[in-house]
């Protein structure tokens, strides 16, 4: 799609003229997918553009970004009221990254409130509706992302992902979403959820879009300390096929609370997969089931400290009636968090507080080790080279659903968050459809190995239609 | 007076203000005359998204501090979150060190109560950042607001903490003027910058619990809260009122502390790694920092001693200070050693201490001069201290001085003559002194001085009177 795009801009196609008609789709969209809108800069850049055109992996594309990343000039509130009206007076690295490539930025995408969801319904903003059945949920946390560009609200976006916060809704909304190794991209502007388990990542039509955008963000950044140095190929290395490529197929990822349609799609997928001379096998991760809890004692206990810095003081929501500061800052934030991120608070400071540290914290930590060893063991030279999975246990689910029970929701994240406490790739790729809503397949790679993943991730999109699938109109 | 049943330790905050930039950023540290708010950035104002990222050079400095005070350096050290609410820290975590401080187990030598060479255990020194600061219009409590100053957010500090060894509030500023001592040797902190060091105290009597007076930026606000502490403590006891374990404020205008929390108000500030940071394999550092490492002052002190042949305790007055340590050495390499070593810690330290003045106030080149005229006898040691004076109180160098002054010694021809005319004018105290009262010399000396304004030297006055009066 962004090749095409290119193509057509690079012919003399106007950029205002394509930037223009994604405003109009967007404001007559009902899908909530946007939270801000940079028209005017987006324009106003388009109109540059088109009178003297630069380079650059992403001349004059336009890209949607997610609320939690930092863009300069550009309100970043995270879907939340406490961060309502908050204008960075800087840029992420990824969105320096994209302006150096030619990059547009058009606006920024709804999400679940600080990214602390599986569905994009605990946005102050109201939840963002899935393009294929707008009484379901997108997925979260990145659902508008996801959303735009399912409905072409966008050619591609930027997502981020803590638990399964770019593959899962991805998955919901039949597009690629791509969650890169931990440390591959500078999370310097990401508004942080929980620092240890979350990437930026791309969420796009196809998966050359997917290699495409993280041909420009991927990279060391000497302003995030947890970032190392890529070196590239994730275009170049796309057509190498999967002919020898050893499959394997974790067995605790399949069974009891997965959809049986999703199981075929996914065993289907396999299929193609061997037919297009990969091999498969199954390998086991035994420490799955402890990894939901792991994960979020991890992410809660982080996101309680990392939230902590919201009282209002100094920007976001004031409510216009300071007294001394205990009572400003606590009023501030009873109003300005919603209930979602109030639990994840109050559990993630009960997790690290005396005496509880050691048996929660500390032991996630531990339980953490074990699943990257059980990964690092089955995809160690001798076993499998990527693992495949189903994203998600079932296809999108109606809004209000699930939101009236946080356990029932947490447990939805059950294939997704072994990833980022394992900190390895993997991308979520659509395979098929169940009562008309998307299904999507995860390809897991070895920590770096995106080149592996999206090689694998594109020879099936090859050979199967799914990906060309479009929503109907939805305006 | 040492006691035997006090027992203090001390937890020092240092700012290593000598770096250029801040611990997580690349603000300036310069930040002291500066408008509040102009020295920071999105990073140490905590601003969504942001990530800290390691000054080296500051690791290097606190490796430094950590071998100069004796510690072992761990081979791999970790950051931390301390998280509290208070509205000078804007990420409401500080960044610390917690498991896996930088330097565990060091010493130090300090002048105990009883004069002699004392061992002070360190127990740990780690890194932190810098809160910002509280600014109120007027006083703190007529004010009806508080403004912050975000400027120091994020400033290197290093805290180290002893073991409970000291036993006094002498010893306690002792320890503290020492250690002041071999930072500023060690070229990574400047004490005179306000808020540099900043000490919370812990104080109990044997068999009691503990009090902390926190935060106290002045040696002698130490020593004078810890000595109130001590009396309060002793009359609560006599009292059968039992110390419990509590933080204490310091009011420094009244000279007293107060109660702020008890332990059981204590926070609890539910520590974890700083996942944004990795942890720092430093033992590979070591070997060079210390190759690095500067002369400290027990190491001056005794080549002082070898090298200059000058006694201990002038050795020990020179290096106790840096400056006046490299002020020696300058006017040693060009002046009698030992002479130096007695005008510069007996008389140049005590004038310099009396106008509460560094020593960058006088010249070493004066010095030299100075000693040059006491080695020629051209000036008398009574003129050479009015000369040090006149250059520190009005300013000139020593020669103008001294002739401006008519400093210079009185010629033997012009002394001679004051004698004699002392010894016809006196007759009274001649027949005294013939009549076998020796003591009554010392008033014609007394006036061949008068005559010579001072400029006789004393002793030769003496002499010559001691002659004038046998040949007569």
């Amino acid at each position: 799609m962004l090749r095409e795009l290119k193509g057509d801009l690079a012919a003399g196609a106007s950029a205002e003229e394509r930037v223009a008609s994604l405003f109009e789709k967007i404001k007559k969209s009902k899908l909530n997918a946007y939270n801000i809108l940079s028209e005017d800069s987006a324009l106003k850049r388009a109109r540059e553009f088109d009178k003297a055109p630069w380079g650059g992996l992403m001349a004059g594309v336009p890209i949607a970004i997610k609320s939690s990343i930092s863009t300069r000039g550009i309100e970043t509130n995270c879907s939340s009221r406490i961060l309502s009206g908050y204008v960075p007076p800087y840029d992420a690295h990824v969105i320096d990254q994209l302006k150096e490539e030619g990059a547009i930025i058009i606006g920024k995408t709804n999400m679940d409130e600080f990214a602390m969801g599986t569905s994009t319904e605990t946005s102050y903003f109201g939840p963002t509706r899935n393009p294929w059945d707008t009484d379901r949920v997108p997925g979260g946390s990145s659902g508008g992302s996801a959303a735009a560009v399912a409905a072409g609200e966008a050619p591609c976006a930027l997502g981020s992902d803590t638990g399964g916060s770019i593959r899962c809704p991805a998955s919901f909304c039949g597009i690629v979403g791509l969650k890169p190794t931990y440390g591959l991209v500078s999370r310097y502007g990401l508004v942080s959820y929980a620092n240890s388990l979350e990437q930026i990542g791309p969420l796009t039509a196809n998966v050359e879009d997917a290699a495409l955008v993280m041909e420009v963000i991927a990279g060391h950044d000497p302003q995030d300390s947890t970032s190392v140095n890529s070196d590239g190929g994730y275009i170049s290395g796309l057509g190498d096929g999967v002919e020898g490529l050893v499959c394997g197929v974790p067995k605790e990822y399949f069974g009891e609370g997965v959809d049986p349609l999703v199981e075929k799609a996914v065993w289907d997928a396999i299929s193609k997969l061997v037919e297009l001379g990969a091999s498969w096998k199954e390998v086991s991760l035994p420490h799955t089931k402890y990894a939901l809890a792991a994960y979020y004692i991890i992410a809660m206990s982080e996101a309680s400290s990392n939230l902590a810095r919201f009282d209002g003081l100094r920007y976001g929501l004031r409510l216009g009636t300071d007294q001394d500061w205990h009572t400003t800052f606590s009023e501030i934030r009873a109003a300005g968090f919603g209930s979602e991120v109030k639990r994840r608070i109050l559990l993630g400071t009960y997790a690290l507080s005396a005496g509880y540290y050691g048996r929660y914290y500390l032991k996630a930590l531990k339980v953490r080790t074990l699943i990257k060893q059980d990964f690092e063991r089955v995809l160690a030279a001798g076993g499998a080279d990527i693992l495949v999975t189903p994203t998600m246990p079932f296809p999108a689910f109606k809004i209000g659903e699930r939101i009236e029970d946080p356990l029932s929701l947490y447990m939805a994240d059950v294939f997704t968050v072994p990833i980022n406490l394992a900190g390895v790739p993997a991308i979520s790729v659509p395979c098929g459809f169940a009562g008309g809503l998307p299904i999507g397949l995860q390809i897991i790679g070895r920590h770096f190995d995106e080149i592996g993943v999206l090689r694998t991730a594109k020879a099936y999109e090859d050979a199967t239609p799914y990906h060309e699938a479009v929503p109907k109109e939805v305006v | 007076m040492a006691e035997k049943d006090v027992i203090i330790g001390l937890e020092v905050h240092v700012q290593l203000n000598k770096l250029n930039s801040k611990l997580f950023c690349g603000c300036s540290t310069d930040y002291h005359d500066s408008p509040p708010n102009t020295h920071t950035c999105p990073v140490c104002l905590g601003l969504p998204g942001t990530l800290p990222v390691v000054n080296k050079r500051a690791v290097e400095y606190a490796i430094r501090v950590a071998l100069a005070l004796n510690c072992d350096i761990q081979g791999e050290t970790l950051f931390y979150r301390k998280n509290y609410y208070y509205p000078d820290l804007p990420k409401a975590f500080q960044i610390t060190q917690y498991d896996f401080p930088l330097g565990l187990g060091g010493h130090i030598l300090i002048k105990g109560e009883d004069g002699e060479e004392k061992t002070i255990r360190i127990t740990r020194v780690h890194m932190e950042e810098d809160p910002g600061r509280l600014v109120h219009a007027g006083t703190i409590d007529r004010a009806k607001y508080s403004m912050v100053d975000y400027n120091r957010c994020g400033m290197p500090l290093l805290e180290v903490v002893t073991e409970p060894d000291l036993r006094s509030p002498k010893e306690a500023r002792s320890f503290l003027d020492k250690l002041r001592n071999i930072l500023e040797y060690l070229d990574v902190f400047d004490g005179n910058l306000e808020g540099a060091m900043r000490i919370d105290s812990n104080i109990s009597l044997v068999g009691g619990e503990r009090a902390e007076v926190k935060n106290i930026s002045s040696h002698k606000g130490v020593e004078k809260a810890l000595a109130y502490e001590i009396t309060r403590q002793r009359s609560a006891r006599r009292r059968g009122v039992a110390q419990v374990q509590e933080t204490r404020h310091y009011d420094e205008l009244r000279s007293i502390t107060v109660s702020i929390r008890t332990k059981e108000e204590a926070h609890d500030y539910r520590y974890f790694p700083e996942p944004d940071l990795v942890p720092m394999r430093i033992a590979d550092w070591v070997p060079r920092v210390e190759a690095e490492l500067p002369e400290l002052p027990d190491a001056k002190r005794e080549r002082f001693v070898a090298e200059y042949g000058i006694a201990d305790d002038h050795a020990k007055s020179l290096t106790s200070e840096i400056r006046v340590a490299n002020f020696y050495e300058d006017v040693a390499k060009r002046a009698p050693p030992r002479l130096a070593a007695v005008w510069i810690a007996d008389v140049l330290k005590g004038e310099l201490n009396y106008r509460d003045v560094t020593i960058d106030k006088f010249s070493p080149d004066h010095m030299v001069e100075i000693l040059g005229m006491l080695e020629k006898r051209t000036i008398t040691e009574k003129g050479a201290v009015e000369v040090i004076r006149i250059i520190l109180d009005t300013g000139g160098d020593p020669s103008e001085v001294v002739e401006a002054g008519g400093l210079a010694k009185a010629e033997d021809d012009a002394v001679k003559e004051a004698v004699f005319a002392a010894v016809a004018e006196c007759s009274q105290a001649v027949a005294d002194y013939r009549s076998g009262n020796e003591k009554a010399i010392n008033f014609i000396v007394g006036m061949v001085m008068k005559k010579t304004r001072g400029r006789a030297d004393p002793g030769e006055a003496n002499r010559l009177v001691k002659e004038a009066l046998e040949e007569i």
